[in-house]
């Protein structure tokens, strides 16, 4: 593979790009790459590209997003703008506003419709058992069962006030 | 078992069966689970480190499908260990770097194994040979599930998997291939075929994953994305685009044997010449040579040695496997000797 900028030595460094909301590849050549690293350099204060994906965020104003904080493990916004990596996982929830852009940006999608795992917390399991209930008391409807579908409404509502 | 056993095995990845192991090396899952109300590794401090260290030993000491193999702490390990087991792929570069409170579990014939600590609290892999997507996944699916019965993941209904990194959060899944492709290189029809893989959510990569060149013509192709898309889609749209991979190379490597035989000939004959003479041989002009010959094998051109003893000949020309073969550490110029050395004792010598 030869060098995306010169065009003449042999791409050792891959870099992923982002300008404008767009990403790109680039694979160049050592000499190249240290030239356009001090230039990302300047952009994001880090070699670490990915953390620059935390740039795309910038809609919502810089400052408000900056002093976000995590209270699962005190990161701040701004690190994981510098390190590009989010802290724990309370993260998503507290930087939730900026990640959903990111995400989408990334997977062109905000919705997880994979695997689930065998052993959750109360509030998944929670929400788990909501949705069940939500198609029963649909079939119960259907089927014209109304007790049974008000027994199900009753219990969707208990666990929805838990949360 | 120890580390020093698995230099006298050959890894699942490298065996040269499966389906379309002509082209394809090996199939690779890999799953990046965290556990709840931790943080990850890059973030923990070295308390929390060890305490998820700790905890993820005794809990995968627990596990049946990879109970045979071996548990490693990496501080514990030379440097030259770490990265023979790099070399191995049995864990990525960047858990070698920084061994402290990192972990790595091996089961017994390589196929499976767990990164404790790395950028994810666990990174769960899954390595076989030629192209099993779903063999493969089902393997990482039942050691995934085993898991979290004992473990609580960090998991959200929105979001899934909740990763360091957010271009794995979601299903957490990298399905990858390696594929060894000459015939499009020589041709120079990869170039459009690699452009096209990102319009599929695919990404390629080189030899040994992220940043790294793609040498002896062997890329790694994977999925990008792992949000919005089940395991299932994604396994699915990787093997349709793999399964166009193959049958382009199939069709450049007829297109060499019918139209430029002997161009293709000449080239495979002049690399295995140089292999069975060299006294001094780089890495990388080994990995080059080596790709020539494999495609020398794969059409039958050489029949004096098969897809196995080529492929051995990869890793073992690896600069730990090499030393650790030695049993001592080499300087880079005595490294070529060395590597030389083992080539012509398996390939045969060429004496002029």
């Amino acid at each position: 593979m030869v060098c995306d900028l010169c065009s003449k030595n042999v791409a050792t460094v891959h870099l992923t790009e982002i300008i404008n909301d767009q990403m790109r590849e680039l694979h160049l050549c050592e000499a190249c790459a240290r030239e356009k690293g001090a230039e990302m350099e300047q952009h994001f204060g880090l070699q670490d590209m990915l953390a620059g994906l935390a740039d795309l965020g910038e809609e919502l104003g810089e400052e408000i997003g900056d002093q976000l904080r995590c209270e699962g493990c005190g990161m701040m916004y701004r690190d994981f703008r510098k390190i590009g990596r989010l802290g724990c996982g309370s993260c998503y929830e507290a930087f939730k506003k900026k990640l959903v852009l990111i995400l989408r940006k990334i997977h062109g999608s905000t919705r997880h419709v994979g695997k689930i795992p065998a052993r959750t917390n109360q509030n998944v399991s929670d929400k788990l058992r909501v949705q069940e209930l939500k198609r029963k008391l649909q079939r119960s409807v259907e089927m014209e069962e109304f007790e049974e579908a008000a027994r199900i409404r009753d219990e969707i509502r208990k666990l929805e006030k838990k949360q | 078992m120890k580390i020093n056993d698995l230099l006298n095995q050959t890894s699942e990845w490298l065996k040269g069966t499966g389906p379309n192991a002509e082209i394809i090396l090996s199939t690779r899952i890999r799953l990046a689970r965290n556990i709840e109300n931790k943080p990850f590794s890059n973030w923990a401090t070295k308390e929390q480190m060890k305490q998820v260290f700790d905890e993820t030993l005794s809990r995968l000491s627990e596990v049946k499908t990879i109970k045979a193999g071996m548990i490693l702490s990496l501080k514990e390990l030379a440097a030259l260990d770490r990265q023979f087991l790099v070399e191995r792929h049995l864990m990525s570069k960047e858990h070698a770097m920084h061994p402290d409170f990192k972990g790595l579990l091996i089961g017994k014939d390589e196929v499976a194994s767990v990164m404790i600590n790395e950028e994810d609290h666990l990174r769960i892999q899954v390595l076989g040979s030629g192209f099993n997507l779903r063999k493969s996944w089902e393997l990482a699916d039942k050691l995934d599930d085993q898991l979290s019965e004992k473990i609580t993941y960090a998991f959200s209904l929105e979001l899934g998997y909740l990763t360091a990194c957010p271009t794995n959060t979601g299903t957490g899944m990298r399905a990858s291939v390696m594929a060894h492709l000459p015939a499009l290189v020589m041709t120079k029809r990869i170039g459009k075929l690699l452009e096209a893989i990102t319009k599929f959510g695919l990404t390629t990569r080189g030899l040994y994953g992220e940043g790294t060149e793609a040498s002896g013509n062997i890329f790694q192709v994977s999925n990008s994305v792992t949000l919005g898309q089940s395991e299932e889609d994604t396994l699915e749209y990787l093997e349709r685009f793999v399964k166009q991979l193959i049958s382009h190379e199939e069709n450049a490597r007829r297109t060499l044997l019918t139209q430029q035989r002997a161009e293709l000939e000449d080239r495979v004959w002049r690399a295995y010449g140089v292999l069975r003479a060299a006294h001094i041989i780089t890495s990388n002009e080994t990995i080059d040579l080596l790709s020539t010959v494999r495609l020398g094998v794969d059409l039958g051109i050489i029949k004096e040695i098969d897809r196995l003893a080529v492929n051995e000949l990869f890793i073992a020309t690896q600069p730990a496997h090499l030393q650790k073969m030695e049993g001592k550490e080499l300087t880079p110029p005595e490294r070529d000797v060395k590597r030389a050395a083992i080539i012509r004792a398996r390939l045969g010598e060429t004496r002029v």
